[in-house]
């Protein structure tokens, strides 16, 4: 869910929904691996080969690259580019945007291709986006007592708590 | 904006170094990263022009430690000093926590620390926000250079809005850290208060 702020705050059952989309998206596009990331670079879920990656540092520079890439489809009066493909020489990565403020990347080799990997990132970025709506739905109409328990939680951090965590 | 992973029990936070260029910015987290224990730091990743000036950005993502449960990540970037630059600068500047505005002591840099601090002022605008919420703390580099600025004229110049600040020699380290403690407290505090504490 999204806080008013701006936050995004993921619940144990909303990452189980995205993980299986993601595991869904990797088998039906017989890909290495999937990430689904925030606009500022953080790894919201990931699913497939992910352990072999630097899945933070990978996170940072994609959305840095798409970033980059949604400046210069202003400076060529588009509105934005949608997708990005990386070509390398034993794999490649298919970067998508999803729902304006997240942003798919999809690892994938000789085993797949282009085409059927952007068919099917088509089809996961509705039903993530459809999964982000429920979410949002069910934050406003439920008590769910995630957000409460976890604003509690938070509020208890006292300045002592701070000073310990940052004993650098 | 922060990303908080209940399942995983995760805060994510950017923290964004700005300022002119050469104020050293990037020696910040070279210094941070240099010092810090291998588990609680990643890769240090700097996209930079081949002179080691800053194209893009330096990243370096940094595990602060247990709160609460709560594994406390901090996310650091750089943006790129130089005037020029100013499209990358915004793209880096979204959705950032907290920042860090690093200012050069040295008296001929004076006009550039103010240039680039109402750079900052004018993306900040652009995103709808202001520095008067934006948790932010200046660094005052370079003190041990002869040429610099009386402290209370950069205090007078450029910490409009009372923020925490420090007096630093990035490249020996003095200073880098008591930084991040102070903008990382910022950051938490103002989390804290946002979720309703």
């Amino acid at each position: 869910m999204e806080t008013s702020a701006g936050d995004l705050i993921l619940f144990a059952e909303e990452e189980q929904r995205l993980v299986a989309l993601l595991d869904r998206l990797c088998q039906e596009a017989k890909a290495r691996a999937a990430f689904l990331i925030d606009r500022n670079g953080h790894l919201i879920a990931a699913s497939g080969r992910a352990a072999d990656l630097d899945t933070t540092s990978l996170a940072s520079l994609a959305a840095g690259g798409m970033a980059a890439t949604g400046g210069i489809a202003q400076l060529v009066g588009e509105r934005g580019f949608s997708g990005l493909v990386l070509e390398g020489e034993r794999s490649h990565l298919y970067i998508a945007i999803v729902r304006d403020d997240l942003i798919l990347v999809v690892h994938f080799d000789r085993t797949s291709s282009v085409g059927l990997v952007r068919f099917r990132v088509r089809w996961a970025s509705d039903e993530i986006g459809r999964a982000f709506a429920v979410m949002a739905e069910q934050s406003r109409t439920h008590a769910d007592p995630g957000p409460t328990d976890l604003q509690n939680q938070l509020a208890q951090i006292t300045d002592e708590d701070i000073e310990n965590l940052l004993s650098i | 904006m922060s990303f908080i992973n209940y399942a995983a029990r995760e805060i994510n936070c950017k923290l964004v170094y700005y300022g002119p260029g050469l104020c050293g910015k990037t020696t910040n987290l070279q210094q941070i990263y240099a010092r810090i224990e291998p588990t609680a730091k990643g890769k240090l990743i700097s996209l930079s022009t081949e002179t080691e000036r800053t194209l893009f950005f330096d990243f370096l993502p940094l595990d602060l430690g247990t709160i609460r449960g709560f594994k406390t990540r901090f996310h650091l970037y750089t943006v790129p000093g130089q005037v020029f630059y100013d499209a990358s600068r915004k793209l880096i500047l979204k959705g950032a926590d907290g920042v860090v505005f690093v200012a050069d002591s040295q008296i001929e840099r004076m006009e550039s620390n103010l240039e680039s601090w109402e750079n900052l002022e004018g993306n900040l605008s652009e995103q709808g926000q202001t520095l008067r919420t934006v948790p932010h703390v200046i660094q005052y580099n370079k003190r041990d250079l002869p040429n610099v600025v009386p402290l209370e004229e950069m205090q007078a110049a450029l910490n409009e809005h009372n923020a925490p600040w420090l007096e630093a020699c990035a490249v020996k380290g003095v200073g880098v850290f008591e930084t991040l403690k102070a903008s990382a407290k910022l950051v938490l505090t103002d989390l804290k208060k946002k979720m309703g504490g």
